[in-house]
């Protein structure tokens, strides 16, 4: 991944601003991307994500996004894209059964989410070295929980934003295996929001065609966890 | 992995992941940023094939795999035979939630959730019947149906079989679409079927995964023989 393209990121964002995102994806014109000035948040993003790249490619405006469309957009920069929503879900999972005090039924699930995220994470790496790419690391991530509540209302936002980031990137994949393994995950992802949001009594299916949002959206909703 | 129990009629109602030959298509833009059938209604108004995946290639892939999914050819030739094959399985979801709603079987939350279900198989009718024509093709007909409606329990359990059954079906077309605007809107509906599945499996005590971190897609012969019980005429 080409994490040493110059770009700039908002590296802190609102949690309301990502159910907002996720909820309702504007249809960005790529031209009209805020500049803000570089913090040491933004810094700390980039180091930190690698997939960020392709976000800080359209933000550095035309020159560096027509160098980012020489590399060819291809399926192992979608593959690394997945990859760091899964590490971010997987290491999601992981730290709050290690660290959230959660009744019998949410450990339960919880655990069930755990393990597809790992076998996800697994099939990702194994797939982009396939591929003759290289995985991205897995990003440094904090996450603002106390308690089940907390942690159920973020696990919906993040498993509804990875089905939004799964359909979204899905129709520029070009292999039609990748294509359909990508289709078997985000199902799955869909099925592990459905399943949160029972938990928390909201509704499991809230719109008849599930949204969809790019990865400059994607990884702008996640910025907030991801730390050096 | 806890709380994974995979009911056996389901393995057996789904079969295994599609193997197609990778093969190239042309690189197109992500369908992103806006709901995927806004998308597709627009792009299907255009006569500009970008964003198409067809090509020689793809014929034949194709012609290899087309042993199982020969039963879609009545439906129509490409992606509107995909389109209309999708329609008659909402068409038979749609007219499900209708007669549940109308069974007086369910109150309160669970008749509110059915309701909810009922209503988003009612558009993705709308959308699809409206793309069919949009392609220039003729919607599929609105196959009559009947279906056991004894009691609550058996009801959730039939829904929980058809909305896993619409799903894997989703999911088993997917890479056979050739147009990326109906692959948008048909991802997008899948992620929905997806949902109404894992909460209809829930309420029934089945595993909200049952095919664990990776959904098995069906192929058309078996997901038409299995709605086969509930048309009739």
């Amino acid at each position: 991944m080409s994490n040493h393209l110059t770009h700039e990121s908002e590296a802190r964002m609102g949690q309301h601003q990502i159910a907002a995102a996720a909820a309702q994806p504007a249809a960005p014109e790529l031209e009209a991307v805020e500049f803000e000035p570089l913090s040491r948040g933004a810094l700390i993003a980039r180091g930190a994500l690698g997939a960020a790249a392709l976000y800080g490619a359209i933000a550095a405006g035309p020159l560096v996004r027509r160098a980012f469309a020489q590399m060819g957009g291809g399926d192992v920069e979608i593959l690394n894209f997945a990859l760091t929503l899964e590490y971010l879900e997987a290491a999601f999972y992981e730290r709050a059964l290690d660290q959230v005090d959660l009744g019998s039924e949410t450990t339960e699930f919880a655990e069930t989410i755990l393990g597809d995220e790992n076998e996800h994470v697994a099939a990702l790496e194994k797939t982009i070295k396939s591929l003759g790419g290289k995985p991205v690391t897995a990003p440094m991530v904090e996450f603002p929980f106390s308690d089940e509540a907390a942690f159920l209302k973020l696990a919906q936002t993040l498993e509804d934003t990875g089905v939004a980031a799964y359909d979204g990137a899905a129709p520029a994949i070009e292999s039609k295996e990748l294509l359909a393994t990508a289709g078997s995950i985000v199902q799955v992802e869909a099925r592990h929001a459905a399943r949160i949001r029972l938990a928390r009594n909201q509704p499991p299916a809230p719109n008849a065609f599930d949204p969809t949002l790019t990865q400059r959206q994607v990884l702008k909703a996640v910025a907030p966890f991801v730390k050096a | 992995m806890s709380g994974t129990t995979t009911p056996a009629e389901k393995d057996s109602a789904l079969t295994r992941l599609t193997r197609d030959p990778i093969s190239r298509r042309r690189f197109v833009a992500a369908a992103g940023g806006t709901t995927a059938i806004s998308t597709l209604l627009v792009a299907c108004g255009d006569d500009d094939d970008s964003g198409s995946r067809a090509n020689s290639d793809d014929m034949s892939t194709t012609t290899e795999m087309s042993g199982s999914n020969d039963a879609i050819a009545q439906f129509g030739k490409g992606d509107v035979g995909i389109l209309n094959y999708a329609l008659t399985l909402e068409y038979i979801e749609d007219d499900f939630y209708r007669d549940v709603i109308g069974s007086g079987l369910f109150k309160g939350a669970d008749l509110e959730l059915i309701r909810s279900f009922g209503k988003d198989e009612a558009a993705h009718v709308a959308a699809l019947t409206q793309t069919v024509r949009k392609l220039g093709a003729k919607p599929a007909p609105k196959p009559k149906t009947k279906f056991p409606l004894d009691d609550a329990r058996s009801v959730l359990e039939l829904a929980a079989t058809v909305e896993n059954l619409g799903a894997a079906a989703y999911l088993g077309q997917a890479p056979r679409i050739e147009s990326d605007a109906v692959l948008a809107a048909a991802l997008s509906i899948h992620a929905v079927e997806g949902r109404h599945a894992a909460a209809l499996n829930t309420l029934t005590e089945q595993s909200f995964v049952p095919d664990g971190a990776f959904a098995k897609p069906a192929d058309a012969a078996t997901v038409l023989d299995s709605v086969q019980p509930f048309l009739v005429g």
